[in-house]
């Protein structure tokens, strides 16, 4: 990987929408695709794109943020760190809680980046994903205009929910350059506990805890042990550690758990994500586990082929990732028929000359 | 101008011999049940913005997807027009028939097919009613926190073609946030499964485009919708102000404590009166303004957040603020709000109910805004406003036996939706853009905005046949009509003589 790409002069806040506007505009006048990228931190998830790279890191900063309406608004390049540092200096929170990969070497992850993958991190079973936050977002598109869709405001139903299609899409659908995100206070108390148990016991009582209204916020099982995060004010926090019992524990756990720097993630075996109905109980697999999300999601470390993987997973209602770069020509799980008939045609009316990310998601789109 | 359905800038729809087309159905559909007498058809003219009517050419009730499925392949094959409608309780026209056309009625798949409380979740036909979802997850003390007004009986599948809101969607969000899937058929009768049981699916975020697609994209034939724990308790605060701005600012104090509630309500003077005449809340009929704010969650928590939030309106200057003693009036509280709209219709022969959205700062802009053009135009204007959210629904007075007072009240609409657009809002935030507000997303959006929605039919529905004419407007239309884009008030409004 170029070394001068990942080291740019990163200003704090610039407008740089102008050069990927004529950036995008020569890759359609070329018929040439484009390699989106902000620090390339998810570089390991999907397909290899053939493609001129486009950085979205120059053009950054926060464009409008004010607590009490609880909605940022900021480019594309703009750090994810940067973001919640200004988040958290106002008490405030992206609840879905992105991780943002920086240690595969790359650098800081782009709130654009963020948006684009769509990946939430241990909140996102109580609070919701990435997607639900974002109020709007402005695209530039395969027709080269530069498009505002959504907004600042918490509902808008005019018009199709192209924000939200953009989230999770990979680049595929267009260039992200701007998001509006809605945000919320943080909790005022937020305490970790252990519980020890086995992965069968801790599955079933998640599933009993989540119909009730405790507040939970993150649920993780390592085959061993059960950690929970108890997030609200105190008397409710202080009543479900009552209840729950378990020792306290760092919540540092969270943070290891969501960037993959447990002991689990080191292991050399291939790394799979699997996403689950939430009462789906233990899974038989080859390979070792940490459950995530009360167990609506799931890591695998395993050396099973991809189509035993989706075979079992599949049969349980979910569809696996593969985390492993170049592992498995479709490391996103493949789509139905008709659906991805519906993603080919999506993608040739938004991207009619397949210049965003072709084939990072699926070979076909 | 009318907003009914005009070929000439909506597009031209294929001439359908309507006797052919009932015996093509009757042929292959033997046991659905099609109406197409004059007498038959009436009942089924309009929606719930009744001000609009159109007789559809042939109604069809089926009872099982097979028969959607077959009645979509023949429509298709002929190229006949298919507007769907779950109950008709939509106020923006969005199942307004088409001459030209089948309306699709899916009100009779009316089953719960699965409540599923482990998996926190209730597997629907599109025809079930909102509020039934809670009640049959009742027992098990969970619920669909989505409650548009119309719960008791506006169905799920209308609810996602719309993306319903309603009083909670600050804390427990829209319909987008609240499924995990939907099996639809497109417009050639195909099925597909959209979201899955798991939080998420492979592929495109199609389940986020079809929700508040008003139909245009493919038909409803199931939903799953997740289901959240009851909260254990509710309490409600209701406070008086003697300015709208000061309630405005209470708002937003609330929110920088760190408190989000459950339900956050303001309303105007006007609002106010109406509703204590119709209901004897006991709301103070002095007040400028109240704010109606309910916190929910564990008991605990709920009694620390009443404290803060009295505090915070004692600051804010309240004139008066009351917790309900008990869940009698709690109820009685909420139902001076939920009766509003009634209430304001008691004043006056009509009323007109808007759905603008803005960024809650601009409020008390808006609300001059509005009280200078309720003085232009000659109408009483009342406000009720989701506060938490941003979400207003001014309620326009008129008489439509009153020559002209129909077409004042929707140029005064129209405008207070274009002040909405110039201050950073939206023109809809849970009713839909459906017939009513078609020439106001000219306002919202340009011409290349238009265009990227284009596409995103054409991807599903490249003849057209899903509901045409609602939700997007053609370039044609917006052309007709003048308008220029209009984006954060950079463009100045052009006068334009709009309906």
């Amino acid at each position: 990987m170029d070394a001068q790409r990942l080291s740019p002069l990163v200003a704090q806040d610039r407008d740089a929408s102008d050069a990927l506007l004529e950036q995008v505009n020569q890759a359609i006048q070329l018929a040439l695709p484009l390699r989106i990228q902000g620090a390339n931190s998810k570089a390991f998830l999907g397909r290899e794109v053939a493609g001129e790279v486009l950085d979205t890191r120059a053009h950054c900063g926060i464009v409008s943020y004010d607590p009490t309406e609880l909605v940022i608004t900021a480019r594309a390049g703009t750090p994810l760190s940067v973001l919640n540092a200004a988040l958290e200096q106002a008490g405030q929170m992206l609840p879905c809680e992105p991780p943002s990969y920086n240690d595969s070497g790359a650098g800081d992850a782009t709130v654009g980046g963020m948006v684009a993958a769509g990946l939430s991190g241990p909140r996102r079973p109580w609070s919701g994903s990435v997607r639900d936050f974002v109020l709007g977002t402005r695209v530039i598109t395969g027709l080269g205009k530069h498009l505002r869709f959504g907004g600042e405001v918490m509902k808008n139903v005019a018009g199709y929910d192209v924000s939200r299609l953009m989230a999770g899409s990979f680049g595929c659908l267009g260039l992200i350059t701007e998001v509006s995100l809605k945000v919320l206070p943080r909790p005022r108390l937020c305490t970790s506990i252990a519980l020890e148990m086995d992965s069968t016991t801790a599955l079933a009582r998640l599933a009993q805890w989540g119909q009730e209204p405790l507040p939970i916020s993150a649920a993780s099982h390592d085959g061993r042990v059960l950690r929970l995060r108890l997030e609200g004010g105190e008397g409710s926090v202080a009543a479900a550690h009552d209840r729950l019992g378990g020792e306290s524990i760092d919540p540092a756990y969270w943070r290891a758990l969501n960037e993959h720097r447990l002991d689990f993630f080191t292991d050399g075996r291939p790394l799979w994500r699997l996403s689950l109905p939430v009462s789906t109980g233990a899974l038989n697999l080859p390979g070792d586990q940490l459950i995530d999300w009360a167990g609506a999601q799931r890591w695998l470390k395993s050396d099973a082929s991809a189509s035993e993987i989706r075979r079992i997973v599949s049969a349980a209602g979910g569809h696996a990732t593969c985390y492993s770069h170049g592992l498995d020509d479709s490391p996103f799980h493949p789509l139905a028929t008709p659906l991805l008939r519906y993603h080919r045609q999506l993608k040739a009316q938004l991207d009619p000359h397949g210049i965003f990310n072709p084939g990072r998601m699926y070979a076909e789109i | 101008m009318n907003i009914l359905y005009d070929e000439r800038v909506d597009g031209v729809l294929p001439a359908i011999d309507k006797q052919q087309l009932l015996q093509a159905l009757q042929a292959r559909l033997p046991d659905l049940d099609i109406l197409h007498r004059e007498e038959e058809l009436r009942p089924y003219e309009c929606d719930g913005l009744s001000a609009y009517r159109t007789t559809p050419m042939l109604v069809v009730l089926p009872q099982r997807v097979e028969q959607v499925q077959t009645l979509l392949k023949v429509c298709h094959e002929r190229g006949v027009p298919v507007v769907a409608r779950g109950a008709g309780t939509g106020l923006s026209g969005g199942a307004l028939p088409l001459e030209k056309g089948v309306l699709l009625v899916m009100a009779r798949f009316n089953k719960i097919l699965h409540i599923d409380p482990a998996g926190r979740y209730a597997r629907v036909q599109p025809g079930v009613r909102n509020l039934a979802i809670s009640q049959a997850a009742a027992p098990h003390d969970l619920y669909y926190a989505p409650d548009p007004s119309s719960q008791i009986a506006c169905s799920i599948g209308g609810n996602v073609a719309e993306n319903a809101g309603g009083v909670h969607c600050l804390k427990y969000g829209l319909t987008v946030h609240n499924l995990l899937k939907v099996d639809i058929l497109t417009v050639e009768g195909e099925h597909m499964v959209l979201g899955s049981d798991a939080l998420d699916s492979p592929g495109f975020d199609l389940l986020a485009l079809f929700t508040g697609s008003e139909g245009m994209l493919g038909v409803i034939t199931e939903v799953t919708v997740k289901l959240l724990p009851k909260p254990q308790v509710a309490r409600v605060l209701l406070a008086a102000f003697d300015s709208v701005e000061k309630a405005g600012r209470a708002v937003a104090d609330i929110i920088a404590e760190g408190i989000i509630p459950g339900g956050l309500e303001m309303m105007d003077n006007l609002a106010i009166r109406a509703a204590e005449d119709f209901i004897h809340a006991g709301y103070p009929v002095e007040a400028e303004a109240i704010l109606l704010c309910e916190l929910d969650g564990v008991e605990a928590d709920v009694h620390d957040d009443c404290d803060r939030v009295r505090a915070v309106l004692q600051r804010a200057g309240a004139t008066e603020i009351r917790q309900a003693k008990d869940e009698a009036e709690r109820v009685r509280f909420w139902a001076g709000r939920k009766n509003a709209f009634p209430a304001v219709g008691r004043l006056s022969p009509d009323y007109y109910c808007m759905d603008g959205t803005i960024p809650r700062r601009e409020l008390p802009g808006v609300l001059k805004g509005i009280s200078a053009l309720s003085e232009e135009y000659g109408l009483r204007v009342a406000n009720v406003f989701h506060a938490g959210d941003g979400n207003m629904h001014p309620l326009i007075l008129f008489d439509a036996n009153q020559p002209g007072e129909l077409d004042r009240a929707e140029a005064l609409g129209g405008k207070i939706l274009e002040l909405c657009v110039k201050v950073g809002g939206s023109i809809t935030g849970e009713h839909g853009v459906g017939r009513e507000k078609i020439n106001q997303m000219c306002a919202q959006f340009n011409s290349d905005e238009l265009t990227l929605f284009h596409a995103v039919k054409a991807a599903f529905d490249p003849a057209g046949t899903l509901n045409p004419g609602k939700n997007i407007p053609t370039l044609h239309r917006c052309a007709e009509f003048g308008a220029m884009h209009v984006h954060m008030g950079k463009v100045p409004f052009p006068e334009l003589e709009r309906f």
